[in-house]
């Protein structure tokens, strides 16, 4: 049913900028045009862009946001999970919360 | 003869149906939402676009280019590999979850606050091993507090024998408890790192059981103004266990999407998840007609993110543990195209 409703309707996450979008809708309520047109100011592209692979890849790769493995694509010297969330807060302009945590937890003591 | 169309059932199996079967059932179900909810029924533009969508002979159908929706997941993963961390990789990785949520699978606020340590670690476990937002979801579950699983007498016990007021000072204290232990569930998870709190099946006993997640959202919204709060309702209407209760002068009892919708943004919720539930004998053009119903209202008037609860046995589809594809696909679509939703 995940993966019906993925193919269906879904923006695509992570190979998208559906994870993106959807910080923009749980942190500040925004609704999915304004969501959809804030994030594609942010990124410099248009709104259709952040529901297409293909144009998502580079530019999470170029900003920095994090990309997944696809079978033998790895990205080992580029930001991952943590690190990518870093560089989302920022290019997002909000407070993540797990990175001001890890931000306060390895800073010095 | 009418060439026979194959479709569903609400659960789930495979009818054939005429073209023109399917047309009524789709007029009869926005009727069953005029009739109980006194919302406005679907336009002919709407039955027309449903109707090409249940009749098509594809076995899959999906959203225009441009029109795909944010997919929240709440209770993302499964209890199978026994791993809910990687479990949260797997949809991130391979069901392509927008937000994904971490859950305990005794799906209680009340349950979850006695391993509170446990959930709280992993939670951060799978922050440093995701990037999509992640949730922390459960239950508001106020009948876990009445007797035999809580201290406070069993309402639904007191009632039936004119005890109304007896049951509702019960619900009454009942609520503080609740209370409690939603808070500190959402302070350990807030300090462990979590995006946002999903109230899940809110009002699943009723409307004391809504007053509670209400009154915690919005000490969330004004303590944690960064972390997002997620309203997923349990039912189209919020039933009366009470009576009584309301919210910011609004009585609780009786809300359907719309009212629940207001009350949750009143409530400072960031997204608010309408549930509609599905009647297993009726086709599944009838239950989908009938949620479109319900929902178009909330969309037009909503200023949060609605995202509909469409699972198992909700916003129309098919009540079974393995929801066809065919019938999922459709509900996902019509619910986005003829109700503008912002998620599923």
């Amino acid at each position: 049913m995940a993966s019906t409703h993925a193919l269906a309707s879904g923006m695509g996450g992570m190979r998208t900028a559906g994870d993106l979008v959807a910080r923009m809708q749980m942190t500040r309520g925004m609704r999915l045009p304004q969501a959809k047109q804030y994030v594609a100011d942010k990124l410099g592209c248009s709104v259709l862009d952040l529901s297409d692979t293909i144009a998502m890849h580079d530019l999470r790769r170029d900003l920095g946001l994090g990309r997944m493995q696809v079978q033998d694509l790895t990205y080992p010297e580029h930001p991952g999970n943590m690190e990518a969330k870093f560089h989302i807060a920022e290019v997002l302009d909000i407070p993540i919360n797990s990175v001001e945590c890890f931000k306060r937890n390895a800073g010095p003591m | 003869m009418a060439q026979r169309i194959p479709t569903r059932l609400g659960d789930g199996s495979l009818v054939e149906m005429t073209r023109a079967e399917i047309e009524a059932d789709l007029h009869a179900g926005s009727e069953a939402a005029v009739k109980r909810a006194k919302v406005e029924p679907l336009t002919e533009d709407d039955i027309a676009h449903l109707l090409d969508i249940f009749t098509s002979p594809a076995r899959f159908s999906a959203v225009d280019y441009g029109d795909e929706v944010v997919l929240s997941f709440d209770g993302s993963g499964n209890a199978d590999i026994s791993s809910p961390v990687l479990e949260q990789v797997i949809y991130q990785n391979h069901h392509g979850a927008d937000m994904i949520e971490l859950w305990h699978h005794d799906y209680s606020y009340k349950a979850v606050r006695t391993v509170l340590p446990f959930q709280t670690q992993m939670l951060k476990d799978a922050q440093q091993q995701t990037v999509v937002p992640l949730n922390y979801g459960a239950m508001p579950d106020l009948g876990r507090y009445s007797v035999p699983d809580g201290p406070i007498p069993n309402w639904s016990e007191l009632m039936p024998l004119g005890k109304i007021a007896e049951a509702r000072a019960a619900q009454e204290e009942a609520i503080g408890h609740l209370e409690h232990d939603m808070w500190c569930v959402i302070e350990g998870m807030v300090g462990a790192g979590v995006d946002g709190i999903d109230f899940d099946t809110a009002g699943a006993a009723g409307d004391a059981d809504l007053l509670a997640t209400l009154r915690v959202a919005r000490r969330v919204r004004d303590r944690w103004p960064d972390i997002g709060v997620e309203i997923g309702q349990a039912a189209e209407l919020v039933l009366g266990m009470h009576g009584e209760l309301e919210y910011e002068g609004t009585r609780l009892a009786g809300q359907w999407p719309l009212g629940q919708l207001r009350a949750c943004t009143a409530a400072g919720a960031t997204i608010f998840g309408p549930a509609v539930n599905v009647n297993t004998t009726k086709s599944l053009a009838w239950n989908t007609a009938r949620a479109c119903a319900l929902i178009k209202p909330v969309t037009a008037e909503a200023t949060i993110p609605v995202h509909v609860n469409a699972g198992m046995g909700v916003g129309g589809v098919p009540m079974t543990p393995y929801p066809p594809v065919d019938a999922t696909s459709r509900a996902s679509r019509a619910l986005v195209d003829i109700c503008n939703i912002d998620g599923l």
